[in-house]
């Protein structure tokens, strides 16, 4: 006896366990006509090799029986996201997506429509046979109004259960596909019609050219409880009645292949989007750790003042962990952040009472002066330190007129520079004057022009330490 | 080169040098910054990076580029690690290499986006359904975010497993010094003879998880099991001045750190006090734990105590009977400060 076989499929389906030439499909279910279109095409066009099939869940999901091709299992609805990453990854490689109804237009239809408006190139064959069929016959997006099915032992009703949805003329409200058909296996011209179709999907691929979308009307006797034939009767008449053949799209004379970008390596990468090389942190014991909070209101750059001052501490060899600290105070627009820097590795990365406190805010400055440790300093612009202000005597409190200092200066937003200069003057976190004006001028690397003007509030604040303070 | 580095941000470094080859993933706080650099990085660099639709489908691509044998990632926090658990319980069922960073924040449900370490049952316990595991790691500073990153893209090669860099938000988003990696890792050997490429010399496989005959999916079980028990020669751990220590702190990511400085304050006074830091959740450290089972123990942790029930059960499982452990702790997006672990350890001196 001669045995006829398709080629593209497997010579003996053993993966099913068995040696065999059966394939675990009903009698008369679309399936196995649809996988032969697909692996002719498949090996007409010379695709096999570069071919990764995702197998779907539902009666699919041995479709790797059967494709003598790369094949992947993905989870319920996923094929789409599975597929995604093969065309991103593997540009050589020709994806399908190959899944049912109940697995694409139900938990899958998110995934579908996303991918199709990415227009990820890989064609999409959604069989739908109005039903889940391998879980035991229960209403799918597809299934027909009045169609019983066990989830729907009255019939389908549009008052509860909606309309059957369209998943074709939904792809079709997208941008990006450009190949969108609906075809049958329902009778032999169907056959050829979708034969045509399929080895269109699969040339569009080849090229490279984009997404395509076929949905394939595939009968269901075993569910339906018929014989074959009737079951394809169903599927020409009432299935067709309601899911018209046609071919919505096809704009791939028109779709271009993509050609990648030219990319760097990672050493120019990382060389240009970082502003300066600094030197590893040296362990040092006799370095004082010194543990900060910084804290004021969105806009007045207190987390920049922060990444500053942990900037100089970095250049010195330090160890440094700079955190924005979150809490409800976050609310309103005030902002917080909490910095190390010590000669050991750095522990706890948060402070809770801090050596050293900057503040810009009343609020802020009322909320933090009682968890400053006794003997630690705070800076603050002068401006906030009110009459209600419970201040401490066991604390070094600096209030700078910074805003004044900044304003006579010319550059009004800069107050922060005269905080600084006080922090330095005033030895509060035991770094050299030099790592301070380095780290000072990297903060504003993005805005040159304000570094001449952030040297002078810098200035001025030395001038106004060196009259007012002591050391 | 060193360069100033958000803990986030690092994470994109270390999974560049390891050759990663494509980044899915959702915005998510505290995360986010994760997916910003790898949509800045990525492309710049050759790589593929694409924002999904949600997470379930970011940890499907990272499958479907993990069968394909290619390196890929995604980053995430609680809420969207519910939703990558089943795609984990696929990735492991049928071997596939990925690397999912969680940015812990406070749960449950919607929580907050303040630091916990309450997804820790869910990272160490195989969240998803099916007797797995994922690999996990446990970065403690920016420079681990980097690091672990890259060795969790090895390790999860080197097994064929999903492997989850467990993080959180103080890590996420706290700024640190960071030491590049001098070099990129060359691109994992072998992986033709089980990736899905698109190629002749792959087109005969096949990666699934369905396996119907009871016997063959029994045996993919002890298969699976007998993956894990090898992998406990991955395990690591730090000790940090345990020697001598009379009282030792047990506890990985930002309560570790919290623990240090507890630890080093401690001794300042008098007390001798020490830490054991897992920066391997899954394997578990657990031979290096059993060394301390003499010790007063107190755990550090921002969960209701999920690390010290593990902490028990290790205990029991090495050396037979688990020692009194007392647990430290703060939930619901509370740092844990540092007075309450000193308080706790001050009552045991």
């Amino acid at each position: 006896m001669s045995t006829k076989r398709t080629v593209g499929m497997y010579a003996s389906f053993d993966r099913s366990g068995t040696t065999t030439r059966a394939s675990h499909y009903c009698a008369g279910c679309g399936h196995g006509i649809l996988h032969k279109l697909v692996t002719e095409a498949l090996v007409e066009l010379g695709l096999q090799d570069r071919t990764i099939i995702v197998n779907p869940i539902g009666c699919a999901v041995f479709g790797y029986y059967y494709w003598d091709v790369g094949n992947i299992g993905a989870a319920h609805g996923r094929a789409p996201a599975v597929a995604t990453a093969l065309n991103r990854t593997l540009p050589g490689a020709v994806v399908i997506a190959y899944q049912g109804d109940g697995d694409l237009a139900a938990i899958g239809l998110n995934c579908a429509l996303q991918a199709a408006n990415r227009g990820e190139r890989m064609v999409t064959f959604m069989v739908n046979n109005c039903t889940y069929g391998m879980t035991g016959g229960q209403m799918s997006p597809t299934s027909l109004i009045g169609q019983r099915t066990t989830t729907s032992p009255l019939g389908r009703a549009a008052a509860t259960e909606g309309y059957p949805l369209h998943v074709s003329e939904l792809i079709d409200r997208l941008r990006a596909p450009v190949y969108i058909a609906r075809c049958s296996v329902a009778d032999t011209p169907r056959i050829l019609q979708t034969r045509k179709i399929v080895r269109q999907a699969l040339e569009i691929q080849r090229d490279g050219k984009g997404y395509a979308f076929v949905e394939v009307l595939s009968p269901c006797p075993t569910v339906a409880g018929t014989d074959p034939l009737q079951a394809a009767r169903f599927v020409a008449t009432e299935m067709e009645q309601e899911f018209p053949l046609g071919i919505f799209r096809d704009v791939s004379g028109a779709a271009v292949p993509s050609t990648p970008a030219p990319a760097m390596s990672l050493t120019e990468l990382f060389a240009g989007c970082h502003e300066r090389d600094l030197p590893a942190p040296r362990p040092d014991p006799s370095v004082t750790e010194h543990r900060l909070i910084f804290a004021g209101s969105g806009g007045q750059g207190i987390l920049s003042l922060g990444l500053c001052v942990v900037n100089a501490g970095a250049m010195a060899h330090r160890f440094t962990t700079w955190y924005p600290t979150y809490g409800p105070e976050q609310r309103g627009g005030a902002v917080s952040c909490s910095l190390v820097i010590g000669g050991q590795p750095v522990g706890a990365p948060t402070v809770e009472h801090p050596d050293v406190l900057v503040c810009m805010t009343a609020p802020m400055l009322k909320q933090f002066l009682p968890l400053v440790k006794p003997g630690g300093m705070v800076f603050c612009d002068s401006l906030i330190v009110e009459s209600d202000t419970p201040l401490r005597h066991d604390v070094r409190i600096i209030a700078v007129p910074a805003t004044e200092l900044a304003a006579a200066a010319g550059f009004a937003r800069g107050a922060n520079g005269a905080i600084l200069a006080a922090m330095f003057y005033t030895n509060a976190t035991g770094l050299p004057e030099q790592v301070f004006a380095d780290a000072r001028d990297l903060s504003f690397r993005r805005k040159p022009d304000l570094i001449e003007l952030n040297r002078k509030v810098f200035a001025s604040g030395l001038a106004w330490c060196r009259e007012n303070l002591k050391g | 080169m060193v360069r100033l580095t958000k803990g986030n941000e690092a994470v994109v470094v270390g999974a560049l040098y390891a050759g990663c080859d494509a980044f899915f993933g959702y915005p998510i706080t505290p995360a986010s910054e994760i997916a910003h650099a790898a949509a800045e990085w990525f492309p710049a660099v050759g790589r593929v990076f694409v924002q999904a639709e949600c997470e379930t489908a970011s940890i499907n691509m990272v499958y479907g580029a993990g069968a394909a044998g290619k390196l890929s990632m995604t980053a995430t926090s609680g809420p969207g690690m519910s939703l990558m658990q089943e795609g984990l319980s696929y990735m492991a069922a049928a071997g596939i290499p990925g690397v999912v960073v969680n940015i812990q924040r406070a749960g449950p449900g919607l929580g907050n986006v303040y630091p916990e370490q309450a997804d820790y049952n869910q990272a160490v316990k195989g969240g998803g359904h099916g007797s797995y595991h994922a690999l996990v790691l446990a970065p403690a500073s920016v420079q681990e975010m980097c690091d672990f990153t890259l060795r969790a893209f090895q390790l999860a090669f080197q097994y064929r497993t999903p492997a989850i860099v467990l993080s959180d938000a103080v890590q996420g988003q706290m700024t640190e010094p960071l030491c590049l990696p001098a070099a990129e890792l060359p691109p994992p050997a072998g992986v033709e003879a089980w990736a899905v490429q698109g190629t002749s010399a792959t087109r005969g496989n096949l990666h699934t998880s369905i396996f119907l005959d009871v016997g063959v999916l029994e045996q993919i079980n002890i298969d699976l099991q007998q993956k894990y028990a090898a992998l406990q020669a991955e395990a690591r751990a730090e000790c940090y001045r345990t020697d001598d220590a009379e009282i030792v702190f047990l506890a990985y990511g930002t309560s570790s750190r919290i623990a240090r400085t507890a630890v080093d304050q401690l001794r300042a006074s008098g007390i001798r006090a020490g830490l054991f830091r897992p920066q391997t959740l899954f394997p578990f450290p657990r031979a290096e734990l059993c060394q301390l089972a003499d010790r007063k123990l107190i755990v550090v942790e921002m969960s209701c105590g999920q690390f010290r029930d593990d902490v028990i059960f290790q205990f029991a499982a090495g050396c037979g009977k688990a020692p009194d452990v007392r647990l430290v702790n703060r939930m619901g997006g509370v740092v844990l400060p540092l007075e309450q672990v000193l308080q706790e350890a001050r009552k045991l001196a």
